[in-house]
């Protein structure tokens, strides 16, 4: 199986579905010429030309609605974010269109259309550039909120998130995009709703997706020196949740630490917590306990901001106390 | 808004504190980290400290006062603000009822009083219902979801198990500790380990109370080759008479190895080393054995402390020693209190066998008959030989029929092949 970046992997998978289906095309900022501001459509213009890979104006909310309008006339629009904090001027056509046509003309007109772009905190990028949104999209009924951890997942992910009939928020780890994993070629597809167990272990669940998996894992392998068995589940998508997963983990370990690079306050773990005391309360040994973004906007002093993260160390820790040892 | 001041576990160990002090009065101004009162911890005497700025508006809790961490101990807010709520609602929980010890704690204490016979004098005088292990806030028993799920589908009462969570929280650890009651667990350092009564111990209980009284008895019998003990007895007080040694004291008799023999067979089954506490069962780890010894009107049961660690010849000579001060009428409370087990003998008589009657709260009584030589069939071949009859007389609220009979087959073994005992 051949080693791709997680880069390289959407990609394939972008460059799979344009010659698979006609009707898909890329539009946003950069995507073109500059072959994408994070090299994701790099050789696309080329190779599909201007129709299907379109260069736009530094109008998030117009393109955004471009796309929607494309999407209810039958084709299945990519629409790149250069980040998902530029999104936030396009949000009303997100959250306002493309979330509600479906509802609002009683099933005749769907929006197959699909946001993406990088999400989440870089290196010193300042506050304005460093968020992570899921659970504000994952909070509009209409829309599902699709975050992969691994080159694998980015690919497998994004063509069944093309293929999908219903408005998609894809959001990319910025900071994984360079990291390197097998890759199956041609017709790989990763439904959306179903998590993946990464590791084993029967003490603790430690529920992560997109940066955080690899937190996780490595958080799991430091209590595995200590004698703590710790399994990893990469939830994959944030909404639909893939509860069966979820509970079936909880019903093993009795104890869960959710790990989210977001704010604390109504975050997407807030949800699952809610989801995990109704549906297995009686496997609880410990309260649910999150390892979360500080809830402050992000510092820029790289210090500060390295305080603000959630990292393995606070990962061990939280385990420590659903296990009562801390 | 007022505040509440709880007590807080100010050592990682600390389940209940002492308000040793206030250091600030009713209708004081308290700044955040201002200490309000001295608390004394298991290990210290600490500082509580203001979580809150204000005024302390109330005192909950007087000077001297025991309470489980989390408790309020007082209150903290605006002067003149309304806190009869605040107050209210911690009411049942609160103020001057001084929490019982859980039972691991007391178990401590009783290891490191100084003698063994103050420590089960001291055990001794608190008879019956041992204090509620689990402090609990207004009588709720805090556990996770899943220990009570758990102790449910077991019939374990969480009100009988001590929690080791966050303020008493009952965790499935703290049940499997409960329900892992094997002879062979052995908490270090406590001389006994008490376990509440489960489910199925309490109908056992009840019923056969109905049945046949308040000690539900039975009896176990079995008949015991004596020869190897009777070769090893003679060697010893031959061996102890050539070194000059034979006074009469030093002289071991069939009961000093008996009593031997139970003390070493308790041990590997604490099952049977018990005492019926009501709500409960304390398996001890000590073994100390009562002795019967009768005399003129009467009878009573001096008590040989510890002795699976004594040497046969140590145990005979307090065994004298014991008797004749009871003879005597000199027998102080400590010396015939705190029994674990009672042995009684009745060989001396040439009763072949009988049955004793238990010794509350111990569980079990060993009733020993005499030594007689008779015709046995051995390896097929009729031999006359040594042989000795025992009957344990059992509490089956404590003790089932498997538990006793698998202490007197160790018993036993012991017995005829007195090498098993080392």
């Amino acid at each position: 199986m051949p080693t791709l970046t997680y880069r390289d992997a959407l990609n394939q998978a972008l460059r799979e579905e344009m010659a698979r289906d006609p009707d898909v095309f890329l539009m946003g900022e950069e995507v073109g010429v500059y072959q994408g501001a994070y090299k994701v459509s790099r050789g696309l213009l080329e190779e599909f030309g201007p129709t299907r890979v379109v260069d736009t104006p530094i109008t998030e909310l117009g393109f955004a609605g471009v796309g929607v309008g494309a999407a209810m006339v039958g084709l299945r629009p990519i629409i790149e974010f250069m980040t998902w904090n530029f999104a936030l001027l396009a949000i009303d056509q997100i959250v306002n269109s493309a979330a509600k046509m479906r509802y609002m003309s009683n099933g005749q007109v769907g929006v197959p259309i699909v946001f993406r772009g990088p999400a989440g905190a870089a290196l010193q990028l300042g506050a304005q550039h460093s968020q992570s949104f899921e659970a504000m999209y994952a909070h509009i009924p209409g829309l599902k909120v699709v975050m992969p951890a691994t080159p694998a997942d980015a690919k497998g992910l994004l063509k069944s998130a093309i293929r999908d009939d219903d408005p998609i928020v894809f959001m990319e780890g910025e900071m994984l995009y360079n990291t390197k994993g097998e890759v199956p070629d041609g017709e790989h597809l990763v439904p959306i709703g179903v998590a993946d167990i990464k590791r084993a272990g029967n003490q603790v669940s430690l529920f992560c997706y997109s940066k955080t998996v690899s937190l996780a894992l490595k958080a799991a392998e430091q209590l595995d020196a200590e004698g703590i068995s710790a399994e990893v589940i990469d939830l994959r998508t944030i909404r639909p949740l893939d509860l069966e997963t979820v509970f079936g983990s909880v019903s093993r370990t009795h104890r869960a630490v959710i790990v989210e690079e977001g704010w604390p306050f109504a975050g997407a773990g807030a949800q699952l917590v809610d989801e995990i005391q109704r549906g297995v309360f009686d496997e609880l040994d410990a309260p649910i306990l999150r390892v979360t973004g500080a809830d402050v906007p992000m510092p820029y002093n790289k210090h500060l901001e390295k305080a603000a993260k959630v990292s393995p160390e606070k990962v061990v820790l939280a385990v420590k106390r659903v296990l009562y040892l801390e | 808004m007022a505040t509440k001041v709880l007590m807080e576990a100010l050592s990682p160990t600390m389940e209940e504190g002492r308000l040793v002090e206030w250091k600030k009065a009713e209708g004081a101004a308290v700044k955040v980290g201002e200490i309000l009162a001295e608390v004394e911890t298991d290990k210290a005497v600490m500082d509580l400290q203001a979580r809150a700025e204000g005024v302390l508006l109330k005192q909950a809790i007087t000077p001297g006062t025991t309470v489980p961490v989390g408790q309020l101990v007082g209150v903290i807010g605006s002067a003149g603000e309304d806190i009869a709520g605040l107050l209210g609602a911690s009411a049942a929980g609160s103020a001057g009822v001084p929490a019982p010890p859980p039972a691991s704690a007391q178990a401590r204490t009783a290891a490191v009083a100084t003698t063994p016979g103050a420590t089960a004098a001291a055990a001794a005088a608190t008879p019956a219902p041992g204090p509620a292990p689990t402090p609990t806030a207004g009588g709720r028993v805090k556990a996770s979801p899943l220990a009570r799920r758990m102790a449910a589908d077991r019939g374990v009462d969480l009100a009988g198990v001590q929690g080791s969570g966050p303020e008493g929280r009952i965790v499935v650890r703290d049940l499997s500790t409960g329900a892992r009651v094997t002879p062979g667990l052995r908490a270090e350092g406590e001389a006994f380990i008490e376990v509440p009564l489960s489910q199925i111990r309490k109908t056992i209980a009840k019923r056969l109370t109905q049945s046949i009284g308040p000690v539900p008895t039975f009896y176990l019998t079995t008949e015991i080759d004596m020869e190897r003990v009777a070769e090893a007895r003679e060697a010893l007080n031959q061996s102890a008479q050539r070194g000059g040694a034979g006074e009469e004291a030093a002289k071991v008799s069939f009961n000093d190895i008996v009593l031997k023999a139970t003390a070493m067979a308790l041990r590997q089954h604490a099952r049977c080393n018990a005492w019926w506490q009501d709500d409960r069962i304390r398996y001890w780890n000590e073994v100390h054995l009562s002795v019967a010894v009768a005399i003129e009107d009467g009878l009573i049961t001096p008590v040989v402390r510890h002795a699976d660690q004594k040497t046969l010849r140590e145990i005979a000579v307090e065994v004298r020693s014991l008797a004749t001060r009871a003879r005597e009428r000199r027998l102080t409370p400590d010396q015939y209190t705190g029994g674990t087990f009672s042995v009684s003998n009745l060989g001396m008589f040439e009763i072949d066998q009988f049955t004793a009657v238990i010794n509350p709260p111990e569980a079990g009584i060993l009733a020993v008959g005499s030594v007689q030589a008779k015709p046995v069939a051995v390896e097929g071949r009729v031999e006359v030989r040594r042989r000795m009859r025992v009957t344990m007389s059992c509490d089956h609220r404590v003790i089932d029929g498997a538990t006793g009979a698998g202490f007197l087959r160790t018993l036993k073994g012991m017995l005829e092949n007195p090498l098993a005992m080392l």
